[in-house]
């Protein structure tokens, strides 16, 4: 027996697997129907505890080409049923032997609909998954918990190089899912990653084509130097920037925007986004739970892509400044590649202004 | 895009009769596709044969015609309605191949119609198989090692250059008609010849085969602007080897990772955008097990069957969005109905698992060839709708029908070790539960996989359910723990099988249960998985879970579906019901529908206002009854399924509207419904029940040979048959006795005659008769394969007035409230009644279209309490309508190897068409150009061979094919009779006499019609059989008896082609 305890008091019983230790964290859901390793692996679910819609998780088992990272990421992972007998030519193991192995807590057989409706109506809740029923005071740390500066928990300690080509680009790993690099790499690329809270000039003065801000975990305005340094590398150079989720959100923000959080975020890999200037819809992979509020924009930036579902921005532009960014995830990784043309123009970009 | 405002008038074109491989689906689609239209102002002309169907209500067009889908016709249609635009690719492929054959003969530029959605050229592209190869490989994207051949020779040069096993597919054919494997050149040269008869260019493909590759289907849409989007994968878990259409499908796929699903979906875009398609798209994939390599089996430029499933799957209305796509619209301009929020652009994300079992015919047709293969030979599916994989599987299982509730099938139960594995290898229909009770008996997963490849992800599942199976039966109700019951119910079982297993009564079974409170509860459907609020949602049940079913309401209503399509069942049954549920909107009741076939309309999300997708046995009917609460039940639009709900509704203290179960019982019991007749003073065919194989045979040597066998609660004379003599009596008992019988068999006196057939609505005071109808065959050919014509031709008004009196009496005497179907016979200048449906019948859409009498509307409004009187359309009699309409039955012989093709009591049709003119004649010839029959207009060479009993008969329709200048061909018997009464005839030998003989004659291809009375009895494997086989496989027409030749030889006398028929709008048939 297993429970998780939300914020507002309701419990959900179910099975442990994997770890058998008690886990605190934010509960979101994700709608992917198929990805999960990439979820467990995304830095960016790091500090939550992640419940997958999808009732049938461990199918295809697990292997060591899929993770977005060099472990799991996420609290907990919550789901409805496990699949203990999974079947993939690529798998080396099961779900649950994985998440033992790397110490990760799994809550199975709960309703994962309800719960997920519950979110829905009532909005992103912190909850606690314990072995027995919880004590008072695990409630009250519960209630308590906020994931303190997760960038620096998941950033790499030490830069490191990856790729080869002409084109050499500085990558500000905020928690960074591997797809980015692969798809930078593919286009011939020489990437130079570099932990989060790197001094700006060490990246001005590197002799680079353009900065790659990638995604990562928590409130982008946790990240108030970060943001300080992303101004510097804006104001002082002509570099090519290209923004990926958190990376759009900081890239905003040093721009004088301001975000928000969502009621209950996007998590999946269906999410329908409006490339404006192409008049063109996209089915997108999501992973976020602030987004960057319209009216506080710059004058200067152009909205250049819109979620059909909520109106919200998923794309931007800054006029007189060689930088774009986006929401949602064109690395895929779960979820589809139809937006890697992003990279395509990322690579143009920086060719042009060489 | 916003509309195209260019676009007035739109012909839209159906697929025509219900046939293996092209079934309800298409009138899913064309529904959704006129209200599409017409929903933005759009005049809508439809073409459609088939009159069971939705779409061809005068409620969804602006005109309509029920007229022969062949090109000539659809231009004499397009010349008098001058439309702007065709819609297409919402009729099957049938529509698809009308489309081609207009454009290619310049007829549609001639007139200026321009062709909506997917241009011709995209078609072409993804239909002929060069170009498809050609356009595939200019993307990258791999296909099969194939060749395209027109000739058998250059097939078997492919098979020694490449290797066998190869596949054959024949172009532009639907179902996979002709198609197969041939694993040596023996098989080659067969499978190829028929395959390029089947094609309509005389063209095949065959190709390598990936025979064991795991077959993955993606639906995708794509608007006129480029947005792509994919609404559902789907895996079979038969690998690559079984039609997709006789495959078990699940969705989404269960065993792909997130790289190679993204992979697969990403080809879909590249090839949809490829080929240019605006609308819906089907693309079927091979996928290896052991790495990345793919190839494409095959693109569908259309919506198909698959799309419809995709949609029930998923909430996404794939056919709609298909149409308004058509007319201009982007993705991102169409709201999603369900949500009413968020967009058509988008990808629907399911938190359940969908399972599609196939339908197949075997149950009938038990001579059939069963094995599956590329050929397709399943008439319908159930869907079922679970939390896991698991209850998905069984709960489809149990949804289809058969008298099975779990993997457990008594069939199967004989054999040995040995026995199961061949059999498993055999590959057909009884595989899953073959498999299930080897893993049972200790069989190996791995020799199960190395013989059917099935996924091991899959092999685990069968094994978990059998494991479970095999568990409960070590229980008693006392050890039974709720945490095990709970599991169990998950899983998907019904009480019936637990209580099977436990060896205890399935009321004990159910106490047990809702003492432990392990209650169902009802979980959406709502394409997103729950991120969004959903307005128009369905559901289906799981167990111990939240419930999001609304609370009841106290004005709701509960009809009970039809089920899968499969023959005696079809898509008539579904025009009831989504009628029924129509009217009780309009009356200002909730109304709720319970069924399991994702190819209709009743399992649209608006159709009713709530949709339960259950399976349909008493279990799961009254859980939804407990749910929903309702004023009542409507049972008697369902067909048979519904009908064998009626007694279990009532006894779990629910109430049903009209008909009262008392009166539907009097029906079908032998002797209370003697006692009708005998109080009224009308006759019928001498009868007696039996239980078992001796009081059978004691019974029918009291009547009298012949007799007729048939089993009590059954549909379209489903093991029926006319017995000759003890040993026929013996044999069918068997066949009877393999399903599980809770009622009596009924061995009735079988009297030849002429057949009548009368739909009625009665008020309890008041009937109201639409029309009578009259069958072109004699008795003992099933009404539902008979030609059956409207109005009479042959009865004088006295005759007719007995039939209004007689069908009047019976009526109030037995109670009816709502509809009823009577049958009767007229043998020797009496009148007798053969059968009376105390429900709605497969003849209620055809006479409601012909008479224009809207029959179920009535129906539903007298069952409310309306009376008669007070309603439109007054009592008695409507006068008939100036004109004919000729129902013909049309038959999927060509899908089912091996099955006899001569006609009998039992029902082997699987749809059907009207023909409808203001001559006899000319109806006649319609409803049999429309049913199919390649009509031989200018003559020809025509076989005779008639059984001894009707020679006589033949003589003067051999004298009118004779005059029409037909050359006659018959066996030695017929010829010499024929000579004597001075109709030329040449006399050939049969299939044992020495060469040419007919078979040489069939097998150069000069043969354009046969005729054979088939000797009496089963013989499976006599010259006949063998005669009638090749006529199908070579599309001869064949007709069996001598009445459908005799009305044949009549049209032709008309000397008209479809060239010269004029196609009647059903909306000016008032002015007639």
């Amino acid at each position: 027996m297993a429970y998780l305890t939300l914020e507002d008091g309701t419990v959900y019983e179910g099975e442990s697997f994997g770890a058998e230790h008690d886990a605190i964290g934010e509960v979101v859901f994700n709608t992917g129907m198929t990805g999960y390793q990439e979820v467990l692996t995304d830095p960016s679910y790091s500090g939550q505890l992640v419940t997958m819609t999808y009732p049938l998780i461990g199918n295809y088992g697990v292997n060591m080409q899929d993770p977005e990272s060099d472990a799991p990421k996420v609290s907990a992972l919550i789901v409805r049923e496990l699949c203990e007998l999974p079947n993939n030519w690529r798998s080396e193991e099961t779900l649950g032997k994985y998440m033992k192995d790397n110490n990760i807590l799994g809550l199975c057989g709960i309703d994962t609909r309800s719960l997920t409706r519950r979110i829905r109506n009532l909005g992103t809740m912190r909850g606690i998954i314990t072995m027995e029923r919880p004590t008072e005071a695990q409630l009250a740390q519960m209630k308590d918990f906020a994931v303190i500066r997760p960038v620096d928990k998941v950033t790499c300690r030490e830069p490191y190089e990856m790729g080869e080509g002409e084109t050499k680009i500085a990558v500000l790993d905020f928690g960074l899912k591997r797809n980015i690099l692969r798809s930078l790499a593919a286009h011939g690329a020489k990437l130079t990653v570099y932990p989060a809270h790197t001094d700006p000039h060490k990246i001005l003065e590197g002799g680079f084509d353009g900065v790659m801000l990638t995604n990562g975990p928590g409130d982008p305005k946790d990240n108030q130097e970060i943001i300080q340094n992303l101004k510097v590398i804006i104001d002082e150079s002509e570099l090519p920037i290209f923004g990926i989720c958190l990376g759009h959100q900081l890239m905003a923000l040093a721009m004088g925007a301001d975000t928000a959080k969502l009621k209950y975020g996007h998590r999946g890999s269906n999410h329908p986004v409006k490339d404006v200037e192409k008049d063109r819809v996209f089915i997108t992979s999501q992973n976020h739970g602030y987004t960057i509020l319209p009216e506080s924009l710059p004058e200067c930036a152009t909205i250049t892509h819109i979620n059909m579902n909520d109106q919200t921005i998923e794309g931007l532009r800054y006029e007189g400044k060689k930088m774009f960014s986006v929401q949602f995830h064109p690395e895929a990784s779960p979820g589809p590649e139809d937006t890697a043309y992003l990279f395509d123009e990322f690579l143009a970009m920086m060719k042009e202004s060489r | 895009m916003p509309l195209n405002k260019e676009i007035k008038k739109v012909l839209v074109v159906g697929s025509g009769p219900i046939i293996i491989g092209q079934a309800a689906e298409f009138d899913y689609a064309g529904t959704q596709a006129c209200r599409a239209l017409r929903e933005e102002g759009i005049e809508v002309v439809l073409v459609n044969s088939n009159p069971a169907t939705i779409m061809t209500d005068k409620e969804m067009a602006d005109k309509l015609y029920i007229e022969p889908l062949t090109p000539e016709v659809v231009k004499n249609i397009i010349r008098k309605e001058r439309p702007d635009s065709m819609l297409a690719t919402l009729g099957g492929q049938t529509g698809l191949n009308l489309a081609m054959e207009l454009h290619d003969q310049g007829f549609l530029e001639e007139m200026n119609v321009r062709l909506l959605g997917t241009d011709i050229d995209s078609i072409k592209k993804a239909e002929d198989r060069e170009a498809f190869k050609e356009t595939m490989e200019s993307i990258g994207e791999p296909v099969i090692e194939s060749v395209i051949v027109n000739t058998v020779e250059e097939a078997l040069q492919f098979g020694e250059d490449t290797g066998y096993p190869l596949i054959v597919r024949p172009a532009y054919t639907l179902g996979g008609t002709g198609g197969g494997i041939a694993h040596d050149p023996e098989e080659l040269k067969e499978i190829a010849h028929s395959g390029l008869q089947a094609s309509r260019v005389h063209q095949c493909l065959i190709e390598k085969s990936v025979a064991g590759y795991k077959e993955i289907e993606f639906e995708v849409l794509r608007d006129g602007k480029g947005n792509c989007i994919t609404v559902c994968s789907m895996e079979n878990i038969d690998p690559v080897g079984i039609h997709t259409g006789d495959s078990i499908v699940t969705a989404p796929a269960q065993t792909l990772r997130d790289k190679e699903y993204q992979m697969l979906r990403s080809a879909a875009i590249r090839i949809i955008n490829a080929l240019g398609i605006e609308g819906g798209c089907n693309v079927q994939y091979a996928l290896d097990t052991e790495s990345m390599q793919y190839y494409l089996i095959e693109v569908n430029p259309r919506v198909s069957r698959s799309s419809a499933l995709a949609s029930k799957a998923t909430g996404y209305p794939i056919a709609k969005i298909a149409a308004k796509i058509s007319i201009g619209y982007g993705l991102d301009e169409i709201v999603n109905g369900v949500t009413g929020k968020t967009y058509a652009c988008f990808e629907p994300t399911i938190d359940y698992v969908v399972m599609k079992f196939p339908r197949w015919p075997f149950d009938k047709f038990t001579a059939a060839d069963k094995a599956l293969g590329t050929r397709m030979k399943a008439t319908g599916e159930v869907m079922a709708i679970g939390w896991n994989f698991e209850a998905a599987l069984v709960k489809a299982v149990r949804s289809l029908e058969l008298n099975l509730d779990s993997l457990e099938s008594p069939f199967v139960k004989k054999y040995t070790r040995e026995q199961l594995l061949a059999r498993i290898g055999e590959q057909d229909d009884e595989r899953l539960f073959l498999i299930a009770q080897a893993l049972r008996t200790g069989v190996s997963m791995e020799e199960i996989h190395a013989i059917t490849k099935i996924d091991y992800f899959f092999l685990n599942k069968i094994k978990s359910i059998v494991e479970m199976e095999e568990f409960l039966k070590t229980q008693s109700p006392e050890t039974l723990d709720r945490k095990t019951l709970l599991r169990a119910k998950r899983m998907g079982f019904g009480d019936q099988a637990m209580a099977r297993f436990l060896g205890i009564s399935e009321k004990e079974m159910r106490a047990l249960r809702v003492e432990k409170q392990v209650l169902p509860s009802y979980k959406m459907v709502d394409t997103c998985s729950a991120e969004f609020e959903a307005i128009s949602p369905y559901y289906y049940s799981t167990y111990g879970e939240e419930n999001e079913a609304k609370p009841a309401t106290n004005k709701t209503v509960v009809v009970l579906g039809s089920g899968p399509i499969r023959i005696g069942q079809g898509i008539e049954f579904d025009y009831c019901s989504v009628h029924s549920v129509w009217e009780l909107k309009k009356a200002g009741y909730d109304t709720v529908i319970i069924n399991n076939n994702p190819e209709t309309v009743s399992t649209d999300f608006d159709t009713s206002d709530r949709l339960y997708f259950e399976p349909l046995t008493p279990e799961d009917v009254l859980n939804v009854l407990e749910q929903e609460k309702p004023l009542g039940v409507v049972v008697q639009f369902g067909g048979q399924t519904a009908i064998k709900l009626a007694k279990h509704v009532v006894d779990a203290g629910y109430k049903i509207l009209g008909t009262q179960l008392e009166d539907i019982d009097a029906a079908e019991d032998r002797e209370v419904f003697d006692e009708v007749l005998e109080k009224l003073g009308v006759s019928r065919p001498k009868g007696l029940t039996v239980f078992t194989e001796d009081e059978a045979v004691e019974a029918a040597e009291t009547l009298g040979y012949p007799v007729l066998v048939r089993p009590s609660y059954v549909l379209g004379g489903q093991g029926m048959e006319i017995a000759y003599t003890e040993k026929n009596i013996r044999e069918y008992m068997r066949i009877i006795g393999r399903q599980k019988q809770e009622h009596p068999i009924l061995i009735d006196k079988y009297m030849m005659g002429k057949e009548i057939e009368v739909d009625a609505i009665a008020d309890g005071d008041d009937i109201l008769i639409p029309g009578i109808m009259e069958h072109i065959e004699r008795a003992g050919v099933h009404s539902g394969d008979s030609i059956s014509v409207y109005p009479t031709v042959s009865l004088p008004q006295s005759r007719i007035d007995e039939l209004i009196d007689v069908t009047t009496r019976l009526a109030k005497e037995m109670h009816v409230v709502g509809l009823m179907n009577f049958q009767y016979v007229i043998s020797g200048d009496k009148l007798y009644v053969i059968e009376v449906n105390p429900r709605a019948s497969r003849t209620v859409p055809y006479i409601s279209k012909v008479t224009g009498v809207p029959v179920i509307q009535l129906a539903m409004d007298v069952i409310l309490g309306k009376k008669l009187r007070d309603l439109s359309f007054g009592t008695g009699m409507v006068p008939p309508r100036k004109l004919f309409a000729v129902k013909v039955p049309v038959f999927s012989f060509e899908k089912l190897p091996q099955v006899e093709v001569s006609l009998g009591p039992e029902m082997k049709s699987t749809g059907e068409v009207l023909g409808i003119s203001r001559d006899y004649n000319e109806a006649v010839l319609k409803g049999l150009i429309g049913a199919g029959v390649i009509v031989p207009y200018e003559g020809g060479k025509v076989i005779m061979t008639i059984a001894d009993n009707d020679k006589q008969e033949a003589i003067p329709i051999g004298a009118v094919l004779d005059y029409l200048g037909f050359d006659i061909y018959a066996t030695e018997g017929t010829a010499r009779l024929l000579n004597f009464n001075f109709v030329a005839a040449n006399k050939v030998g049969g299939f044992h006499d020495p060469h040419p003989n007919m078979q040489d004659l069939i097998e150069s291809d000069q043969i354009n019609l046969i005729i054979n009375t088939p000797t009496k009895g089963r013989s499976p494997m006599s010259d006949g059989f063998h005669l009638r086989r090749m006529a199908v496989e070579r599309r001869i027409p064949c007709l069996t008896s001598l009445d459908t030749a005799r009305a044949l030889a009549h049209c032709l006398k008309l000397q008209k082609t479809d060239k010269d028929l004029e196609p009647l709008n059903i909306q000016e048939l008032g002015d007639l």
